[in-house]
């Protein structure tokens, strides 16, 4: 079974872990079936009144065929939920390497503040009368981040990181319609985000490749050299993907201002400089901000994430609706149009409501927390532990741009296992069997088989220490005779490796009733 | 640099403990999120073989990096930073503590307790996206059975992992049908929610694609099929509308595909397809929705969860994450993300969307609540909605001079009035404490639409609540 990227092909039933049980599961580690299979649809969990029957008003729409949806009870729902809970791995169990995703403590503070009812149990749409802490929220919340970020504006509608960034790109894109110039073509260098090409691509722009120089960095003279009359936007990624400050970041935004063209900055790597240094200060025309990355909204397993927007005194004009603007020390919505002053040209709308608010709620609670003096020593304590990892693995580990120090997340190649027989995939899996998260794997594209390690500010120096211990055991490991801890990993995990080409080949996306026999 | 031998459990432990439990007197920020002492601190310096923090920082020019703290203030404890968040939060008037008739696109539902505990468990809501499959098992089958579940619940073959939202969904859905039929022309509905539409129309404008939008369909009798033409690549058309009005799709998708154009149906209100015909069996190709009304909070706007189905052909096209069944190592079934290659960290510029996230903890409040509804409850919840519904609309079309637009309608409809409409709303939120639905004019300024209510009336409000709705709208008009 699997292939040979994949590897085990073979159930290695020699292991003790492979004994069998009468259920399958193995004391905590409990199968769980899916709501299709123990579900039906008559069961209810939730309790309702009896419809009346009155007169209905559907007209000729009522449904006709029945949903298919089947219901647990509490008592069961709880159970299947639970369960699955189970076969997570989460950053509260356990430290959560992942490079450029910064997995870092999530304070439960924060979700307790986000459930007060004043924020919880307010409709986007009430009377602004009656939302008036709400928008103290958003309007505070954007203070901070200009504040931190040493810009103009914030644009807060921007749903996640990836919105955030079409939203920077649209402002420059309407920037650079108000100024009549033709510029269609976006650089971005190699070592980017994918999401930075797609999001140009998406609204038209045309992308322009720069390369990234042997030590990991962009100079400003192949950005020079790329410039023409046809750039309007450079998106450059600052802390960079290879986890490294941009050295003449400064440099290559004033020559992208020189050819009329604007600076977007992707922000996910801005837990690494807050409090530090300030983006405008580096000529950032716009840049997005993970909230649930710096500001330690949770990641629930795949969104909801936010991400407002900062923006130049050369973009602030175009923040899209709505958006909140001081008056006399109080927030104003202005949602559409026809609350606009002169100077503003919003460029339009990027989402129903006023944003992510459960995130801003969130973020509040941790920026007032950690205050201008602990979210500095946040970063500090970032860029150290990074830094402080790389050291301890250095020797065993190869380092493609040991030229420059660390920020916040620390890239090794996988040159250190040349002739071992053992990939990036396979050492991250081995790591599952310790009991840590692997880190990112094969990102960025520039080097050969990345890890991409991201210890964050929440790891204590005896956790870190285990971590690198452990991972100095691995390297170790890898070098010897045994594979079979790389190529048979995951062993203890609720799953082995799994069979991703089985999957795409012939998708399965939904459950179906298995056919009678 | 000296090797390090490899540490051996036991002895980090005994380390650990060699390490003073006080608060450290040097440590310069007292911070409770902050595990590294001032002596930890030092002794990593000292490993690196830097001098102070600021040697890592040798990349950042000189004159960039801050030699102060910013003007802002300084940490707090936790019993502070609840005293400044309450005094906010008591500033707004909550839904639950007041007669609430506000929807147009996002509704106040009953959200048992059960789901908000589950969702707070560490292991859904500290994991990261499943790129780790093996332990991320957990994530990975609620989105599996997420998936099953939308796409029952639209009548449709296919349903991604969520979207941000239903408008932005909705803007993902009109990409999605232009690379489908490779036609840069989208028709909007005059009944598509006002937000919805300018989602489309911003991004179309920013890609120079055309979009046709209808005036907004107070009466129900715009002509949209007349709209749809060669050159049309889908036709997005709301129902429930966002006047209430529930849209007989079937002859729309007949016409579309007539000309080889695709229905775009957009739904607000989840709960109606409890009770109304779904899109997926009246002909849409692709059906976005908005999936706040189950288990998740009004949250003044987010985040919510964007539903996203689609026939089976088109699932190539779609956008954002897919999980799909498969097989482990040793045979048993298990979950993973597929279909990446459609994606932007595989395809960066040629990616079907620059969509990197879904929606995954209020995908999972959304299939919670559904699974302890099940068939029975949502129906029952459905119908609960619509008599509430009915039971104003009746009692506001008796009232002399407001007339109740809608022919049909789920659990939210427009009334006329003969006075201004948010000067209502206003009145009634300052001196009755009611909360009396959305004036038209907030939606659609500067239409001439300023006499227009939307109300909206779901299981949570009670007998009393719809009762003096009606009298203190008859009162003040």
């Amino acid at each position: 079974m699997l292939n040979d990227k994949g590897r085990p092909t073979r159930p290695e039933t020699a292991d003790a872990s492979g004994a069998a049980t009468f259920t399958g599961n193995r004391a905590l580690d409990v199968e769980e079936a899916l709501i299709f299979e123990i579900g039906h649809t008559e069961t209810t969990g939730v309790d309702l009144p009896a419809p009346k029957g009155k007169a209905s008003r559907l007209g000729a729409h009522a449904r006709k065929a029945p949903i298919d949806l089947p219901g647990l009870a509490e008592p069961e729902a709880v159970r299947h939920y639970v369960r699955l809970s189970r076969k997570n791995y989460s950053i509260d169990a356990g430290l959560y390497p992942l490079g450029s995703c910064t997995m870092k403590h999530n304070p439960r503070l924060n979700e307790k503040m986000a459930r007060l009812p004043g924020f919880a149990d307010v409709h986007p749409l009430q009377p602004v009368s009656t939302v008036r802490g709400a928008l103290d929220v958003v309007a505070e919340v954007g203070r901070w981040l200009v504040e931190l970020t040493g810009m103009k504006a914030v644009a807060m509608s921007p749903k996640a990181g990836a919105h955030g960034e079409l939203a920077g790109m649209m402002a420059i894109k309407a920037a650079l319609r108000a100024r009549g110039l033709d510029k269609p073509v976006v650089l971005v260098p190699e070592s980017a985000h994918g999401t930075n090409p797609a999001t140009a691509a998406l609204i038209g722009f045309e992308v322009k490749p720069v390369p990234a120089r042997a030590d990991g960095t962009v100079r400003v003279e192949d950005v020079k050299a790329a410039i023409d009359d046809r750039v309007g936007a450079l998106m450059l990624t600052n802390p960079n993907t290879c986890g490294i400050f941009e050295p003449e970041v400064a440099e290559i935004a004033a020559a992208i201002h020189a050819a009329g063209g604007y600076f977007y900055c992707d922000g996910a790597n801005f837990n690494a400089i807050v409090g530090k240094v300030r983006p405008g200060d580096f000529g950032v025309d716009a840049m997005h901000i993970n909230l649930h990355k710096t500001f330690s909204t949770p990641h629930g397993g795949g969104g909801p994430g936010a991400g407002p927007v900062v923006l130049s005194e050369r973009l602030a004009a175009f923040a899209p609706h709505p958006f909140v603007r001081m008056e006399a020390g109080e927030p104003v919505l202005v949602e559409d149009p026809s609350g606009v002053k002169d100077g503003e040209t919003p460029f339009g709308r990027l989402t129903a409501f006023h944003g992510q608010m459960g995130m801003f709620t969130r973020a509040m609670a941790y920026m007032l927390s950690h205050g201008a003096d602990g979210l500095k020593q946040a970063s500090e304590d970032a860029v150290l532990s990074a830094n402080y990892v790389r050291a301890c693995l250095s020797d065993l580990f190869t380092l493609p741009f040991p030229d420059h120090p660390s920020m916040h997340e620390v890239l090794f190649d996988d040159r250190f296992l040349e002739g071992t027989g053992v990939t990036t995939l396979d050492f991250a899996k081995a790591m599952i069997d310790e009991g840590y998260h692997p880190m990112t794997m094969y990102f960025p594209l520039v080097v050969h088989g990345a890890m991409l390690i991201e210890p964050t500010e929440s790891e204590s120096k005896a956790s870190l220490d285990l971590f690198v211990a452990t991972l100095r055991d691995l390297a170790m490991a890898a070098k010897g005779e045994d594979k079979s801890r790389f190529t048979q990993a995951p062993r203890f995990s609720p799953r082995r490796r799994l069979d991703e080409t089985r999957a795409a080949r012939a998708p399965k996306l939904k459950w179906e009733k298995p056919k009678a026999v | 640099m000296a090797a390090i031998l490899p540490i051996r459990r036991t002895d980090l432990r005994r380390a650990a403990l060699d390490i003073p439990t006080d608060p450290d007197p040097k440590r310069a920020t007292p911070m409770r999120y902050l595990p590294l002492t001032e002596t930890d601190r030092a002794e990593m310096l000292a490993r690196i073989g830097v001098e102070d923090i600021d040697a890592l920082y040798a990349d950042v020019p000189a004159d960039e990096l801050l030699d102060h703290l910013l003007d802002l203030p300084k940490a707090k404890g936790e019993m502070e930073v609840e005293r400044i968040m309450s005094r906010w939060a008591a500033k707004n008037t909550t839904a639950s503590t007041a007669p609430f008739f506000v929807g147009a696109g996002a509704y106040k539902h009953h959200v048992p307790a059960t789901v908000d505990h589950l969702i707070q468990r560490s292991e859904f809501l500290t994991s990261y996206t499943p790129y780790q499959p093996e332990i991320t098992q957990g994530t990975l089958q609620v989105l599996f059975e997420f998936q099953t579940q939308v796409a029952n619940l639209m009548a449709m073959e296919v349903a991604n992992a969520s979207m941000y939202d239903g408008s932005t969904g909705a803007g993902e859905a009109v990409l999605m049908a232009h690379r489908i039929t490779r036609r840069r022309k989208a028709v909007l509905s005059g009944g598509l929610h006002p937000h919805y539409a300018e989602v489309i129309a911003t991004l179309s404008d920013m890609a120079s694609d055309t979009v046709a939008r209808l005036a907004p369909n107070v009466g129900g009798d715009e002509d949209i099929l007349a709209a749809i033409d060669g050159e049309t690549s889908c036709v997005v058309v709301q129902s429930p509308d966002v006047f209430g009005r529930i849209v007989d799709l079937a002859p729309i998708a007949e016409k579309a595909h007539a000309v080889g154009a695709l229905l775009v149906a957009v739904v607000t209100e989840v709960v109606a397809l409890g009770a109304i015909e779904p899109p997926g069996a009246q002909g849409a190709d692709i059906v976005v929705a908005e999936g706040q009304s189950l288990g998740n909070p009004l949250g003044f706007g987010g985040p919510y969860v964007g539903l996203f189905a689609a026939r089976s052909k088109h699932v190539r096209q779609m956008p954002g994450r897919l999980c799909g069944e498969t097989v482990d190592a040793e045979g048993k079934r298990g979950f993973v993300l597929t279909l990446s290659t459609r994606e932007q960290h595989i395809r960066r510029e040629k990616a079907t969307s620059n969509i990197c996230t879904n929606a995954g903890l209020c995908a999972l409040a959304f299939s919670i609540h559904l699974t302890l509804l099940g068939e029975a409850g949502l129906t029952r919840l459905a119908a609960l909605n619509h008599e509430a519904a009915v039971e104003v609309a009746e009692a506001l079309g008796n009232i002399p001079g407001v007339e109740v637009l809608n022919d049909t309608f789920f659990n939210e409809f427009t009334v006329k009035l003969p006075v201004d409409a948010a000067a209502l709303v206003e009145k009634l939120a300052t001196n009755e404490g009611i909360l009396a639905g959305v004036p038209v004019s907030r939606l659609m300024p500067g239409a001439g639409l300023d006499d227009l209510l939307i109300v909206a009336v779901t299981e949570c409000s009670t007998a009393d609540d719809r009762a003096a709705l009606v009298a203190a709208i008859s009162e003040a008009i």
